[in-house]
Order: C-alpha cells, then sequence, then structure tokens
C-alpha cells in the first residue's frame, strides 16, 4: 500500500485519466461521537454493508471532553466515501464525520519491531537499517531487540521489509494511522458552538 | 419523593409522550411491565396480539394512518426477534414507531441466558436508534429519547431493549421531555441559495414533472404541494408510498411511478427537462436502469435526509429541509405559469393505457373476476374516501393501481422491505390509528397465511376490518415472474387452500365468497354495511397479470402494456 493512493484500480498514475467517480483512492475518515458504547460496531457496519474494507482504524478520547474520535482509511471511490460519510452521519451519536485526502492531513503512523539479536550481531546491515530509518531501539537482551519506528506507512514498511529480508524480524505490528488536519478551521468545534446555540430554540 | 418500579415508570412515561395505543405481546423477560400495564390499563389501550411480528405491523399500520408514533412491547429472545421484520420495515419506510422488548437483567447478559438475545446489535443496522436501558434510572429519558427521534427528521423506529433489573428496580420518577440532541439535527437548515435557484430552474423549464413520496405524507405538505403543481402548472407522478399525497383525480395527478405504474409518468420521465422528487428515494423499482434514467433532465431533489441526495441518482440540486417548510419557500418565488401542451401530452399515454390494460382489468365481459375489477368497484363503493392496505404482491400492484384517493394518509402498505403477512396486521393498526375511517385490505392468499393469526386480534377486538381476499390459488406475483422470465416452470407457487370462509366463520368473523361478476356490487355493499369486520373471498383468475411492466433492470420507458 502506498501513502498516496492505493493503486487498487491502476487508473492512479495516469493523471489525465483522473476520473474521481471511478477511481479509488485512500480517504481517512475523522469521525467524532458522544462517548456511547456499541458506536463502533454501527460504524464499522456501514463500510460491510457498502463493501469496503477498513485499512486501519484508530479510537480514542479527542479533545473536547466528552466526545470520542475515529479516524478510519479506507479505499475507495470518492462518491462512495461521501455515502459512507453521510451514512455515518447519519447514525444519532455521530457528531460529525469529514473525509480527507491525504495532502489536507499530517499524517503518523507508529510501529514496533522485535529483532532476533544474533542476527543483528552477525549481520552488520541490521543496525545500519535501522540508523537510516532513524529507528529507535528501546530494548536489547540476548535474544531480541526492541525497535520502535515512527512516520509514514511507507517509511515504517520499508524499515520492516529490509530486516524481513535480512531474516531478522521476530515480529511486527503497525498501528492504526492518526492525523490532524492542516485545515484552519476547527470543524467539530464550530459544529458543538453552533447546536449549543440551537439548543433550547 | 415518592418510588415506583422501572417498569412503572414505561407506563408514565408512554402517557407523558401521548401514548394511548400499544400492540404488545407478554413473555417472561417483560412481565414486570404488564404486571405495572394491568393497573394502567384505563388510559393505556393494550391490544394482545397474536404474533410479535402482528404487533409490529399494526403498530405500523397505526403509524401511518395517524401520523403518531406507533408502540410494540414484546418479550425479550424470541418476542424481541419475531419482531425484526416489521423494524426493518419500518425503517426502510420511514415509519415512525417504538419497540419496546424484555431482556435478561443485566448481570445475566452475556451468560447466554435463557431468551437472551442481542437485541442492540441485532436492530442496531435496521433501526433508527437502538438502546438498552440498564437501570430504572433511565426509564424516562430513554423513553423520551425514543420516541423524539422515532417521530422527528426523516421518522424510523427506535428499539428499547428494557432489562429486567431495570422493570424491577426503584426510581423516583420525574418526567423527562427530550427535544434536542446535540449530534442529531433532525431537520437540515433551509438554504436560501437552493431555494432560489430551484424556482429558477422550475420557472425556466417547459417539460417540468413532480415526483411525489411519501415525505409530503410525513411532513404533512399536501396543500404545499398543491400550491406549487397548481402555480406552475406541473404533472405530478406519486411513489406507491406517495399516492394519497394529492387527490387521484386531480388535474395534474398524472398517476402512479415504477414498475407497475403508470405509462404516462414513467415514460415521460425520460421526456422531461426538469425533474422535481420530493420526498422520495429513487427506488430501483421507480428507476429501472439508472443508467438511461432521466438523462436528458435537470434533477433537483428535495429532501430531508441529507444522504439520500445522489444515493442513486445524481442531481443538479439538492434542496434539503422540512418539504412544508421548502416547498412553500419554492412556491412563493415560482412564476405562476401554464404548460398546457405539456401537461396534455400526458394524455394519449394514459388513453393507450386505459384502451390496453385498464379497461379490459377493470370492465371485464366474461370470465372469472379480476383483481383489478373488484379493488376498483370497492374504491368506489367506499366513495373513494376509505384507507387501503394492502399486502405485498399482485393484490398490491393491484390495489395501488385502482383504488383511488381522495384523502390523506390513506396508503398503507409494505414499500421498500415488501414483507408478505404485512396487510392483515397494519390493517388491524390502521383501524386504531383511524378509527372514523374504513379500512380495506386488500390481501392474497399466500400473503393471508403468514399472519392469518392475526384473525384472532380481529375477534377479540372487533376491529372492523374489511378483508378483500383475492384468492388465486397461486403466489400470483412470482408466478407472474416464473411465466415471463422463467418459461412458465411453477416452482412452488401454486397453492392447496383451506376454506377461508369456514376459517373466518371460526373466528366469529362474517364472511361471504363471490366468484360471479352479476353478485360482486352486493356482496361489496353488503360487506361495507355489515358493523365490525368482514371476510370477502373473491375468487379472481388464476394466471392473471399484473400489467404495465417495467421488466427489472429495464429502462424506465420500456413499458410492456401487453403479453
Amino acid at each position: 500500500m502506498k501513502q498516496n493512493d492505493c493503486n487498487k484500480c491502476g487508473k492512479c498514475k495516469d493523471k489525465a485519466e483522473k476520473d474521481l467517480s471511478l477511481c479509488e483512492h485512500l480517504y481517512t475518515i475523522l469521525i467524532y461521537s458522544e462517548n456511547v458504547p456499541g458506536l463502533l460496531s454501527q460504524i464499522s457496519a456501514i463500510f460491510t454493508r457498502r463493501q469496503v474494507n477498513i485499512e486501519t482504524l484508530n479510537v480514542c478520547a479527542s479533545s473536547t471532553p466528552g466526545v470520542h474520535k475515529y479516524t478510519v482509511v479506507c479505499c475507495c471511490t470518492e462518491s462512495m466515501v461521501i455515502m459512507l460519510t453521510k451514512q455515518i452521519e447519519k447514525r444519532i451519536d455521530v457528531l460529525q464525520a469529514r473525509y480527507y485526502t491525504d495532502d489536507e492531513i499530517f499524517i503518523n503512523e507508529t510501529s514496533l519491531l522485535k529483532i532476533a539479536t544474533p542476527i543483528m550481531l552477525e549481520d552488520a546491515r541490521v543496525s545500519e537499517a535501522i540508523r537510516e530509518h532513524n529507528a529507535r531501539i528501546i530494548e536489547v537482551n540476548p535474544t531480541y531487540a526492541t525497535a520502535e519506528k515512527t512516520g509514514s506507512t511507507e517509511e515504517i514498511l520499508s524499515l520492516y521489509n529490509t530486516l524481513n529480508a535480512m531474516g531478522a524480524v521476530l515480529q511486527f505490528v503497525r498501528s492504526g494511522r492518526i492525523c490532524i488536519t492542516k485545515s484552519k478551521a476547527e470543524h467539530l468545534d464550530e459544529f458543538i458552538a453552533r447546536r449549543e446555540k440551537e439548543r433550547g430554540k | 419523593m415518592e418510588k415506583i418500579t422501572g417498569a412503572e415508570a414505561l407506563m408514565r412515561s408512554l402517557l407523558n409522550e401521548g401514548v394511548e395505543t400499544l400492540f404488545g405481546y407478554p413473555g417472561g423477560a417483560i412481565m414486570p411491565v404488564y404486571d405495572a400495564l394491568y393497573d394502567y390499563t384505563d388510559r393505556l389501550n393494550h391490544i394482545l396480539v397474536r404474533h410479535e411480528q402482528g404487533a409490529v405491523h399494526a403498530a405500523q399500520g397505526y403509524a401511518r394512518v395517524s401520523g403518531k408514533v406507533g408502540c410494540a412491547i414484546v418479550t425479550s429472545g424470541p418476542g424481541a426477534t419475531n419482531t425484526i421484520t416489521g423494524v426493518a420495515d419500518a425503517m426502510i419506510d420511514s415509519t415512525p414507531m417504538v419497540v419496546i422488548c424484555g431482556q435478561v437483567g443485566v448481570a445475566m447478559l452475556g451468560t447466554d441466558a435463557f431468551q437472551e438475545v442481542d437485541v442492540v446489535n441485532v436492530t442496531n443496522p435496521i433501526s433508527k436508534w437502538s438502546y438498552q436501558i440498564r437501570r430504572a434510572e433511565d426509564v424516562a429519558w430513554a423513553v423520551s429519547r425514543a420516541f423524539y427521534i422515532a417521530r422527528t427528521g426523516r421518522p424510523g423506529p427506535v428499539v428499547l431493549d428494557f432489562a429486567k433489573n431495570a422493570q424491577t428496580g426503584m426510581v423516583e420518577y420525574k418526567p423527562e421531555k427530550v427535544d434536542f440532541i446535540r449530534s442529531y439535527q433532525p431537520i437540515p437548515t433551509m438554504d436560501v441559495k437552493a431555494i432560489e435557484e430551484a424556482a429558477y430552474l422550475i420557472n425556466h423549464a417547459d417539460r417540468p414533472l413532480l415526483l411525489a413520496g411519501q415525505g409530503i405524507e410525513l411532513g404533512n405538505a399536501h396543500q404545499e404541494l398543491l400550491n406549487l403543481i397548481e402555480k406552475a402548472d406541473i404533472p405530478v407522478g406519486c411513489t406507491l408510498l406517495g399516492l394519497s399525497d394529492l387527490p387521484s383525480d386531480h388535474p395534474l395527478n398524472v398517476g402512479m411511478l415504477g414498475m407497475h405504474g403508470n405509462l404516462g409518468p414513467n415514460v415521460q420521465t425520460n421526456q422531461c427537462d426538469l425533474l422535481i422528487a420530493v420526498g422520495m428515494r429513487f427506488d430501483d423499482r421507480v428507476t429501472g436502469n439508472l443508467n438511461t434514467y432521466a438523462k436528458q433532465a435537470k434533477i433537483i431533489h428535495f429532501d430531508i435526509d441529507p444522504s439520500e441526495i445522489n444515493k442513486n441518482v445524481k442531481v443538479d440540486l439538492a434542496v434539503l429541509g422540512d418539504c412544508k417548510q421548502t416547498l412553500a419557500a419554492v412556491t412563493e418565488k415560482v412564476h405562476k405559469i401554464k404548460h398546457t401542451a405539456w401537461v396534455d401530452s400526458f394524455k394519449p399515454y394514459a388513453k393507450e393505457e386505459y384502451e390496453k390494460v385498464i379497461d379490459k382489468a377493470i370492465h371485464p365481459k366474461e370470465g372469472p373476476l379480476l383483481m383489478a375489477e373488484v379493488i376498483r368497484k370497492v374504491s368506489e363503493a367506499s366513495n373513494n374516501e376509505a384507507i387501503l392496505v394492502t399486502d405485498v404482491g399482485q393484490n398490491q400492484m393491484f390495489g395501488c393501481r385502482y383504488f383511488k384517493f381522495t384523502k390523506a394518509h390513506s396508503v398503507v402498505t409494505s414499500g421498500g422491505c415488501g414483507t408478505m403477512g404485512f396487510g392483515l396486521p397494519a390493517a388491524i393498526g390502521a383501524t386504531f390509528g383511524a378509527p372514523e375511517r374504513t379500512v380495506c385490505l386488500f390481501v392474497g392468499d399466500g400473503g393471508l397465511q403468514m399472519t392469518i393469526q392475526e384473525l384472532g386480534t380481529i375477534m377479540e377486538q372487533k376491529s372492523p376490518v374489511k378483508i378483500i381476499l383475492l384468492n388465486n390459488n397461486f403466489l400470483g406475483n412470482v408466478r407472474q415472474w416464473q411465466a415471463m422470465f422463467f418459461n412458465h416452470r411453477y416452482s412452488f407457487t401454486p397453492m392447496d387452500n383451506p376454506d377461508f370462509e369456514l376459517i373466518a366463520k371460526a373466528y366469529d368473523i362474517p364472511a361471504a365468497t363471490v366468484t360471479e361478476r352479476e353478485k360482486l356490487d352486493e356482496e361489496i355493499e353488503k360487506m361495507l354495511t355489515t358493523e365490525g369486520p368482514y371476510l370477502l373471498q373473491c375468487g379472481v383468475l388464476e394466471e392473471d397479470n399484473i400489467l404495465p411492466m417495467t421488466p427489472p433492470g429495464a429502462n424506465v420507458d420500456e413499458m410492456i402494456l401487453e403479453i
């Protein structure tokens, strides 16, 4: 999986032929909801019904008290992501759902790699790759070393692929994407402020 | 302050929401509620159905004709799962309904306890909101929130899963009134610019066609619709659920849309230069092949639900909001104009359809009775003022084609879900929702037997349902498709039927059978003048076909008139 497009439909390479309604792209949907149980299954059911896979998912409390933030990455056409977003927003306890392309957000992912110490000691390329990728060693013992790499999907996968080719990786895990928007407007705050004004009217 | 049980708090909360009628069936996990109900029967009219599916369909029928929220109460496990069809049906047809089902106590949740089913998760994708009440303290809030969600915006079903410990727990009851949920905006803000653009498009159209959906019924926008179409002289095609949006004989009503609708509005969908869709959702039964649907026209979509915009048909302009307001706002800005030639252009289609289909269907000279003639005669005998309830299949399509409407809120049929067995219980609900009106149910021999146990409810309540059984000893609609698309291979569509008249009599329901044309008027008259319920079995032509028809996937203007 590439950072900017998923290459699923093969049309992304030829920008001239780029037709958003037909072309599948990677989209990040940011969903804000009230902190109530059961919302995740409501959201995932919408993806299932539309036959869209969730590539990565992150759920956590947002900076607004009582509001949860879901970061969902999926690959689909723009018309599909519009429908998904509207149908998610239709769920009663969802405050807001918006979709973004990669150029509209700052993105990060993190990963952990468990590396076999004997191979690392034997093959100098292992520690070289870790240094080149700016990964951080957080623990070393005679059996294994644990490395942490934060960055884009591509950077993380590049390190993993390099080390894996050397046979050094015992375990690998990559987190879901987290992101913040580049926009100067804070859409959620505006939404909540507007709704609070409408309360009691 | 006095403490009451959660079950009694439910009773008070229902009264607080203005509930008068409930449809339900008791069982283990809802017993505390039924015990509380025992002391509230002077204020809450509980109708005991014979199967939980009957309770939800009755609640739907009640809601459709009254505009109020229908309410059903059932027990946990199988009681709750028996309501699923009705919940799904109410969701796709936007019917306001609250279903309250019992649930095992919270201590037993997740342990596969007796009659425990994960109702919230089962109903989540098919309901507007699904919530588990786990404490007596939450009853008042949850019930009020449920009714608020069910009736506001685009209405829909809400499921309350009521844990037994919350029913028995004690609480100081305080009435709640939920009228705001910050994450839920029922009616999108009206966009003045969109209104102006819509008026501009209407003012510059030569051949406008308006598609009227159930949104007009739900929004009580009948007058606003009339004001717009009469001012701008716009012909109107109605969807199945929008058939009583305006009177059938209004000069601008050009008929029913869809697969078995009228020729004119379907063909002219691909001739108009402006398509104005109001409170409808471009169902595939209306559009046929989307790739050729109204490509020549600009399209405006009036809807309350933003997720309907561009879902099936890409539109040029969306007018979000409550159609009662948006239609009125647009009407102010449109010019008074005449489209005489365009309106007249529907007449040849109506004439062709009358000659090739309608005349033969309602004025047959010989042979067995036809469904269409029975339906038209019942409609006329009731001054076209009755409520039409149908089951699903040929009875439904004939019913909707040949019944005529003069009043709003007169169609109760399962549109999006197409639920066989819907008719009988929905008709029972309709008699409670509109007790002053005549309720005529058209049902086939197949559909009647799917919920036939509700004859017991009719017996007990003496519900004045006029049941017109169109008996062709076939699953008629499937048989027609087998004839047309499966080389006449009648795979499991012929039916050996019981003596329905005898069954009705066993339930103490007056019944008669008619097979002869000469006796039809007299039998219909007898049915309508007999007080209370009545079953009129009409032996109709076994292999009748519902026409015209747009075959599935065909273009909207490719209607077959004869086969």
